[in-house]
């Protein structure tokens, strides 16, 4: 009982000296992002490996989730006697939350571990040593140029997986529904508004600087032996993971308390 | 050994230097003179602080208490020109190599070249410096393969050839045949004589291997707990009968 609580405590103290460490590194980047050179070529390597790394199975996954989630809750809806609103509640679903906590989620497990794993590796071999002599400050080839990418890049993922997420939704209404293309995009688009599109677009900026932030963290700082290149990665993840559905839920809040009330 | 050390300048100087990560004292007094041309071979047991000791040199690693001199140049109060500077004449051959993993042998000998302009300015042909590196290590023909296409021999050799593209006046060689086996050990000992020679740099030079350090040093320094533990030529520490130096020299 005693042991359990000292060993809560700790746990509660380390969480919160490593968030501290986490700001300090965010705080970091700002401060770095908007100094000269801008690394741009590294940069650009960057967005292109997260995008290649990830637009398969983020396309692949988004277009079975809307194929799935319309199985699912089509049988009852048609019940219900409301088809009609299949294609608008499917579309508001995945626009608002699906499409881009789950991109979130498998680019975590994607990219984040990468980034993890790929600094994590550097530093154990010195290479981020060897890029400081010469004549580069590795923080900003390195971890700033990362952190924008995924900014940037986990948005775009979004929107493809959205769109492949309906695509495959409208998939299952074609076929048993008979709706035509035409039809089932226009109640997509009637439904959902820019209270809908405006949040859910900021919270994948958010959640691409999440991934792309703790994947840096763990890399960078990562403690020396190649064991700690695997505990790195894997780290990475689990954090990150846990960061999306925190930001996601104060997302929620907020847009509750601004648009919905 | 010791005329040349009277009469030749002072490059690097340690003294009294101390560091520690959290409780754990790691160099506590350690001093080091390196005069210019000279071959200095520090060995000392895994974890004393050697490769730590050399990252203060080059201002990877903060420290604790004590000085450094580099060049005539104070590591404590260092202008980001000055450290640069330094970076650029002192050059370091990591231990396990460091080549950039994510880029070719070219690229990687380009990195430095393009990116310390203090030394050389804006160069539009890299080719012709980068082929002279090379050629330096013996490897010319390696300029478009990738890091984990090399042996442990070939990534060292492309490392150092990394290290000289910039004509540095002082290289520091994080225990450069670690990890070899004894005749790529022997291969890389001869290439740093060659290099020592050739491009007229002072070394300093850590070791763990006797045959490197019988070949290699001008003069050593035996680091044991943070601190100079003994000085001298290779033949005058290899003749000593303190049991804590023939600790090194038993093969
Ligand atoms: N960044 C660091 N944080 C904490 N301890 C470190 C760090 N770097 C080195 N050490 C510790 O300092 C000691 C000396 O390390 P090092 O200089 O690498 O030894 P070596 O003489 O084998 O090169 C080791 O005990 C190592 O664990
Ligand atoms: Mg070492």
């Amino acid at each position: 009982m005693n042991y359990d609580k000292r060993s809560l405590l700790s746990g509660i103290k380390a969480f919160i000296a490593e968030t501290g460490d986490m700001a300090y590194f965010a705080g970091r980047f700002f401060r770095e992002v908007f100094k000269r050179p801008f690394e741009f070529k590294e940069f650009l390597r960057q967005c292109y490996n997260i995008g290649n790394r990830s637009f398969l199975l983020v396309g692949i996954t988004g277009f079975i989730i809307g194929l799935v989630f319309t199985l699912q809750s089509r049988p009852k809806m048609v019940e219900l006697g409301a088809d009609a609103w299949i294609p608008s509640m499917i579309a508001l679903a995945i626009i608002r939350e699906i499409g881009p906590l789950f991109t979130a989620l498998i680019s975590a497990g994607r990219i984040g571990s990468a980034i993890g794993a790929e600094l994590g590796s550097m530093r154990v071999t010195e290479q981020i040593d060897a890029m400081e002599v010469s004549g580069t400050n590795p923080f900003k080839y390195l971890v700033v140029t990362r952190i924008l990418a995924s900014t940037l890049m986990i948005p775009v993922l979004v929107i493809l997986s959205n769109f492949l997420a309906l695509y495959g939704s409208f998939l299952v209404e074609y076929l048993k529904g008979e709706v035509s293309f035409r039809f089932y995009f226009d109640e997509v688009f009637r439904a959902v508004k820019y209270t809908d599109l405006i949040p859910s677009t900021i919270k994948t900026f958010f959640f691409g600087f999440a991934i792309g932030l703790v994947g840096c963290y763990n890399g960078y700082y990562c403690k020396h032996g190649t064991a700690g290149v695997g505990i790195a990665a894997n780290t990475a993840v689990v954090k990150t993971s846990l960061m999306l559905f925190i930001i996601d839920f104060v997302v929620a809040l907020i847009t509750d308390i601004l648009f919905l009330s | 050994m010791i005329q040349k050390s009277v009469q030749k300048n002072v490059v690097i100087s340690i003294r009294n230097l101390n560091k520690k990560f959290g409780n754990h004292q790691v160099l506590e007094g350690f001093n080091l003179d390196l005069y210019e041309d000279e071959s200095l071979v520090i060995m000392g047991k895994s974890g004393t602080g050697k490769s730590v000791m050399l990252k203060c040199l080059i201002g990877l690693e903060r420290f604790d208490q004590g000085s450094i001199s580099v060049m005539g140049r104070n590591m404590e109060k260092l202008s980001s020109e000055d450290l640069s500077y330094i970076r650029s004449e002192v050059g370091f051959l990591f231990q396990g190599s460091a080549l950039y993993d994510s880029m070719t042998v070219r690229e990687n000998l380009e990195f430095p070249l393009r990116r310390h302009k203090i030394k050389f300015g804006h160069i539009k042909n890299t080719t012709p410096l980068i082929q002279e590196a090379l050629e330096s290590v013996g490897l010319q023909h390696t300029l478009d393969l990738m890091p984990d296409e090399l042996s442990g021999g070939m990534k060292r050799r492309v490392a150092l050839a990394r290290t000289l593209i910039l004509r540095p006046k002082i290289i520091l060689y994080d225990e450069p045949t670690t990890g070899l086996d004894p005749i790529t050990s022997k291969e890389i000992v001869f290439l740093i004589k060659s290099v020592q020679q050739k491009f007229q740099t002072s070394s300093i030079i850590i070791t763990h291997d006797v045959d490197s350090a019988r070949h290699l040093a001008d003069r050593m320094i035996l680091l044991i707990n943070g601190k100079n533990y003994a000085e001298g030529t290779f033949d005058e520490l290899d003749h000593s009968d303190d049991p804590r130096i023939m600790a090194f020299f038993k093969s």
